[in-house]
């Protein structure tokens, strides 16, 4: 039988925009999941300097948050995001994959509390750091 | 005797000028182009469009548009407008250089502080539209506004609020 998180990776693998910008899930489970997004030229935001746009960070957090929503055991099915906010500490390094970690600290019956924060290879200095809400469904 | 007014600039001059602007903002960004976003202009009012596609969508299930698609045509709708009126005034006096501009220079844009994004409704697989109002825009610091609509203006699927650092002054 397959598990939860199994079904939940599936879920996310199989999202057409996430595929699009080359995620992947790297580590998922109980809470928390890890993806990694490519450099790719079609994401940059700013031409002078081939850094990536804020926007696809944004894509990145908000994919990254409800993996980890969807791989919480007190979450019983699929979720959708009520509110996300992002702080963008730095740019991030042209031609570095960046990598989004998100735990889901605290479900209740109806909403599930997430953070996470990104890198690219300098791993000390997050390039981004995101708070969010999102919906459990499948109670009530 | 006062002095004989200026006669008005002829439309397309006028228009010519701010097209071009726009343009330079939006087609040498390759994140825009790659999410399929325009801009329409009325006058100064400008409306971020953006047209559906399926690479944009996040649920398959429903469908619905990705959650960081909506995020991102806004933040880049706040953007566009931020820099759009920080330019105003130079394209209006004919000060900008549209030569310059259509030749790649792409004038320094604003960046994004923080962005907080409430998801109203699902999007539906169907074109979104977004406006921005500029709340405050001092020197260094600007927030912005964000409101996105799919079939009707009054039924918001998102909003957003962000905060921006604004390119530093021109001499």
């Amino acid at each position: 039988m397959k598990n939860k998180v199994d079904i939940a990776r599936q879920f996310i693998e199989a999202i057409p925009h996430s595929k699009a910008l080359g995620m992947q899930l790297t580590d998922m489970g109980e809470g928390v999941a890890t993806i990694e997004m490519p450099y790719d030229g079609k994401l940059v935001g700013d031409p002078d300097t081939g850094v990536i746009h804020g926007g696809a960070v944004s894509a990145l957090m908000d994919t990254c948050c409800g993996a980890a929503v969807m791989s919480h055991p007190a979450n019983p099915g699929g979720t959708a995001t009520i509110d996300l906010r992002i702080d963008y500490m730095r740019a991030a390094t042209p031609g570095q994959a960046i990598r989004a970690q998100a735990i889901c600290y605290h479900v209740t019956r109806t909403v599930a509390f997430v953070r996470a924060t990104a890198t690219d290879d300098d791993t000390d200095n997050p390039v981004a750091a995101a708070t969010g809400a999102f919906t459990v469904e499948g109670t009530r | 005797m006062k002095a004989p007014r200026r006669p008005p600039e002829p439309v397309q001059i006028v228009k010519q000028r701010r097209d071009a602007t726009l343009r330079a903002l939006v087609e040498r960004v390759p994140y825009i182009q790659y999410l399929g976003m325009q801009f329409e202009r009325k006058g100064d009012e400008l409306t971020g469009v953006l047209p559906f596609d399926q690479k944009l969508i996040g649920n398959p299930m429903l469908p619905a548009i990705h959650g960081g698609v909506t995020a991102a045509f806004l933040e880049v709708t706040a953007i566009i407008t931020l820099s759009w009126f920080f330019l105003w005034e130079d394209v209006e006096s004919g000060a900008i250089d549209t030569a310059a501009l259509e030749a790649g220079g792409l004038p320094r844009l604003p960046k994004t502080i923080d962005f907080s994004t409430d998801y109203l409704r699902s999007g539906l697989p169907r074109d979104a539209y977004a406006r921005a109002r500029i709340n405050r825009s001092g020197r260094r610091y600007a927030s912005v506004h964000v409101e996105a609509w799919q079939d009707n203006r009054n039924r918001l699927f998102a909003q957003a609020t962000g905060h921006f650092l604004m390119p530093s002054q021109r001499d």
